[in-house]
């Protein structure tokens, strides 16, 4: 437990060079990188104890992992400043990129480039997701829950609210410890 | 002001709710701003798309929604609403963690939320999917999508931009969608 102090400043730099030069699912893979080789911040244990928690808990999955790495070096400061990091670049770049949109709406090619981007992220975030529940989809018991959450959310059309409200509780009962 | 405070209710709700990360939201958050700020699918789609190309956590693209719907102030609140409850319940919750430790409950509760998340992100690609695939071209993209990133070790947002770039240009060409 003889973490090194880290300065609140490289904390924060470190994990804006992550948010300015990653791309979607690149982050999780980044922050390991940083916080296990390069600084050695963080055990291997503590860092995949913190990405599982990060992956349970509501929010995005690499913000949480940001904050729970930041708080274990610096608390509450580390944390914000970790988070901040992570999030500058991206929201910089997506502020210009709403003023630009704003004036631009009617921009033909804009318009066409952003409905092919969307086609083909519709298509990359289909196959993520298809290997990210490669294990899920070989249990009944979890594709029984995929599906139901799915029919749920997209054809019964609940809120997002009551689909949890009944499916955590079932999903726990399912998987309940067992002596 | 009044847009302001709806607008921190509702992203403040949706990061609560974002099990599994921000896709598991898509569909509610498309709902949502669709009745009460009269967004429609195409704009949804397009605001998708801007976060798809910009660097870190794609889901910052909500202060885009901001943006629109009440400027810099909108931005500001909608990014700080989407970020803050879920970050301070997991803040608060990392911190109970390392004082408990590891418990068999807590390994049901992830298990029991892992193919919930699986499913949301199932119904966050289908809303997306819907709304952006509207012809021969976009479903071919779509495809192309799916098997780059399942066959190959292409950096994403390489497929992303390398493909919608050649899209665009096919549509435009053709004059198809």
């Amino acid at each position: 437990m003889t973490t090194p102090r880290v300065p609140l400043r490289e904390l924060f730099l470190r994990f804006l060079a992550i948010g300015a030069v990653s791309f979607g699912g690149g982050m999780i893979a980044y922050q390991k990188v940083l916080l296990i080789d390069r600084k050695k911040w963080l055990t291997r244990d503590e860092f995949m104890a913190a990405l599982a928690i990060s992956q349970a808990l509501p929010g995005l999955n690499s913000v949480n992992l940001a904050i729970l790495a930041g708080d274990r070096l610096r608390g509450l400061p580390g944390a914000l400043a970790a988070m901040l990091g992570l999030v500058l670049p991206g929201a910089c770049f997506l502020l210009a990129a709403a003023m630009l949109y704003a004036q631009g709406q009617d921009h033909e090619v804009g318009r066409l480039l952003l409905g092919a981007v969307a086609a083909v992220a519709s298509g990359v975030l289909a196959g993520v997701t298809a290997a990210l529940g490669a294990e899920q989809f070989r249990s009944a018991r979890s594709v029984a829950l995929i599906t139901a959450t799915f029919v749920l959310t997209s054809v019964v059309k609940l809120a997002l609210l009551e689909v949890l409200l009944l499916m955590v509780p079932l999903a726990i009962y399912l998987y309940r410890p067992r002596p | 002001m009044g847009v302001l405070i709806q607008l921190a209710v509702i992203f403040g709700m949706l990061s609560l709710l974002a099990v599994g990360g921000g896709m598991a939201v898509l569909p509610e958050m498309q709902q949502l701003l669709a009745r009460h700020f009269g967004i429609g699918h195409t704009e949804f789609v397009h605001v998708f798309s801007l976060g798809q190309l910009a660097p870190g956590p794609n889901m910052m693209m909500v202060l885009v929604f901001g943006y629109q719907i009440a400027g810099f102030a909108g931005a500001a609140t909608v990014a700080l609403s989407f970020l803050l409850p879920s970050g301070v319940l997991c803040l608060a919750a990392g911190r109970l963690w390392r004082r408990i430790g590891e418990s068999p409950w807590r390994r049901a509760v992830q298990s029991a939320l892992e193919p919930i998340a699986i499913g949301l992100m199932c119904s966050g690609v289908y809303a997306v999917g819907r709304a952006a695939i509207a012809g021969p071209v976009a479903a071919a993209l779509a495809l192309a999508g799916v098997a780059l990133v399942l066959r190959t070790r292409v950096n994403p947002v390489f497929i992303v931009l390398g493909a919608g770039l050649l899209g665009a240009a096919v549509m435009h060409a053709g004059g198809w969608t």
